[in-house]
């Protein structure tokens, strides 16, 4: 088995602050059948474009890192024999129907602190 | 013994023909592309001082192909760190027990196979639409026809580092994102099929129109396109859409010899010697399209290969049967709506509705836009503004696809339409 990362590409987050359960419902129902089919290792939904500062050199500035129509809007892990499976998961999120997309890449190696540790 | 002429043919025979065979089945024991090529190469290289030394084996592919898979199995025993560290293109348990022990079981893991040959795993993973489509046509030309790095540089007018560049990449991207060494599912096949036709359609128009330099043909390429595709019709008889790419690269070819005439001249088709076409390939591309078209709704290149066919029947060019080559276009159009097809559409319309109805559709496809950097939209638009007799506005056109051409052969033909032109 090898994990694949997801990223999800769309105009913007819906995970806005203030965001209804109506408005996520369909990304929070799709990660919720990834993790009840237990492929899924991790998952991340970000907050909105207007949330995010970007930093380059000794700029600071207030949006998204590259200037376009997408964003990335979250992003999760998931476990997969090959990339044809993986494309095959990835290709099953709401978001590639709806004028957004996914991009799909071998994960190298990773770190996540158990639950509960600190950093002294 | 057996002299070495002999054996320097049933070499280049068998690297010709065997080539994909050899290293398809050495893939499955090397579980690594870039080792299975190694041992295949190293296989031929001794086949050699062999051959000559206790003669031709009856069967040249079972002979390398049996030498390379133990190449294989050496390396991986002698370096059994390579093999944890690689990403496997095959798992263990079918790779050296399936293969060596039991040629017949190596397929039976994978129930969902349409046809069980090695040589698809090798065509599908080469043609991944993971992989950008120009690396897909340089991995099938090295490890589908085992094409010398050089020569496919050459053939795509790259240097060799930078073909050697894109092919180590595209290798370290099959195994890092594991692309798999498998047959697609049948609900995949379609869509993966698409990509191999398109790359060897490709492979056959960059030969047949180089895009750029000064021949018109490059022979090699065409060959290589004409024996892929031959293979693919071997492998999945029973698709229609493989049958007609192979038809209409039949048609296509059956008129190499008059597309160029002694100096290198591009000859435009009505000009074309008839009598010098192919009838053969031509008889059998007809019996494949007429087969495809009985077994039910034609598909992209039965659709190419039947217009193609019917351009090539007519006994002249007068003759040809535009109104169903019209036909044709329109059932064309509806499986590929590409700008392209409606602008080569025009050329039948034209002789079946008229210059001013085809000017009048090229117009709206250049108004489009999308197809303003097309040399060919220019050419035909000159072609049907001079026959209406506004020799002026055609001029500006053939301008405009000469400065868009880049064949040494198309910019001289385009040229010559030019008036004063220096």
């Amino acid at each position: 088995m090898a994990q694949y990362a997801i990223l999800i590409y769309t105009h913007d987050s819906a995970h806005a602050p203030d965001a209804t359960p109506e408005d996520t419902e369909s990304c929070d129902q799709h990660s919720d059948e990834l993790v009840d089919s237990g492929v899924q290792v991790a998952a991340y939904a970000l907050t909105p474009r207007d949330m995010a500062t970007s930093i380059r050199g000794d700029i600071i500035t207030d949006g998204p890192f590259i200037d376009s129509k997408e964003v990335v809007a979250g992003f999760y892990v998931i476990e997969a024999p090959d990339l044809d499976a993986a494309l095959a998961i990835a290709r099953t999120n709401p978001v590639v129907r709806d004028g957004g997309g996914v991009e799909v890449r071998p994960v190298h190696s990773s770190y996540v602190r158990p639950e509960g540790g600190t950093a002294g | 013994m057996t002299d070495v002429a002999a054996a320097q043919t049933a070499i280049a025979d068998a690297h010709r023909r065997e080539w994909a065979r050899v290293l398809a089945a050495t893939v499955r024991v090397a579980r690594d592309l870039d080792l299975a090529e190694e041992c295949v190469q190293e296989a031929y290289a001794s086949a050699m001082q062999t051959w000559v030394r206790s003669g031709i084996p009856d069967n040249p592919a079972a002979w390398l192909t049996t030498t390379a898979k133990r190449r294989a199995i050496d390396a991986i025993r002698k370096d059994t760190a390579l093999r944890s560290r690689l990403p496997l293109l095959v798992e263990p348990e079918e790779a050296i027990d399936g293969v060596i022990m039991n040629e017949s079981a190596a397929h039976a893991e994978d129930p969902g196979s349409v046809i069980p040959d090695e040589r698809l795993r090798l065509i599908f993973t080469c043609c991944h639409p993971a992989l950008a489509q120009e690396a897909q046509v340089a991995l099938t030309l090295r490890l589908v026809c085992g094409v010398p790095v050089a020569d496919i540089a050459r053939a795509f007018l790259i240097s060799e580092p930078t073909m050697a560049a894109r092919i180590t990449r595209a290798k370290k991207k099959i195994s890092t994102a594991r692309i798999p060494y498998r047959i697609p599912r049948p609900g995949e096949l379609p869509e993966r099929l698409r990509a191999v036709l398109a790359v060897i359609h490709l492979l056959f128009t960059a030969g047949h129109t180089a895009p750029s330099g000064a021949s018109l043909l490059r022979g090699d390429l065409v060959d290589r396109a004409m024996h892929l595709a031959r293979m693919l019709r071997g492998l999945l008889p029973g698709d229609t859409e493989v049958q007609g790419l192979y038809a209409l690269l039949l048609v296509t070819d059956a008129r190499r010899a008059t597309r160029a005439d002694a100096d290198g001249r591009l000859v435009r088709l009505q000009h074309q010697d008839r009598s010098r076409w192919d009838r053969d390939a031509l008889a059998e591309a007809d019996d494949i399209i007429v087969t495809c078209l009985r077994a039910g709704p034609p598909g992209r290149y039965v659709l190419q290969a039947a217009i193609a066919s019917l351009y090539a029947e007519a006994p002249a060019y007068e003759q040809t049967d535009w109104p169903q080559i019209v036909t044709l276009y329109d059932r064309l159009l509806e499986v590929w709506p590409s700008p392209v097809v409606a602008l080569n559409r025009a050329v039948p319309l034209a002789m079946v509705a008229g210059p001013e109805a085809a000017l009048a559709e090229v117009e709206r496809l250049d108004r489009d836009g999308r197809l303003s950097g097309y040399q060919y939209l220019h050419a035909i638009k000159a072609d049907l503004l001079s026959r209406l007799g506004r020799t002026g506005e055609a001029a500006d056109a053939y301008r405009q696809a000469f400065a868009l051409a880049v064949n040494e052969a198309e910019r001289a033909f385009l040229a010559e339409q030019i008036p004063d032109h220096a």
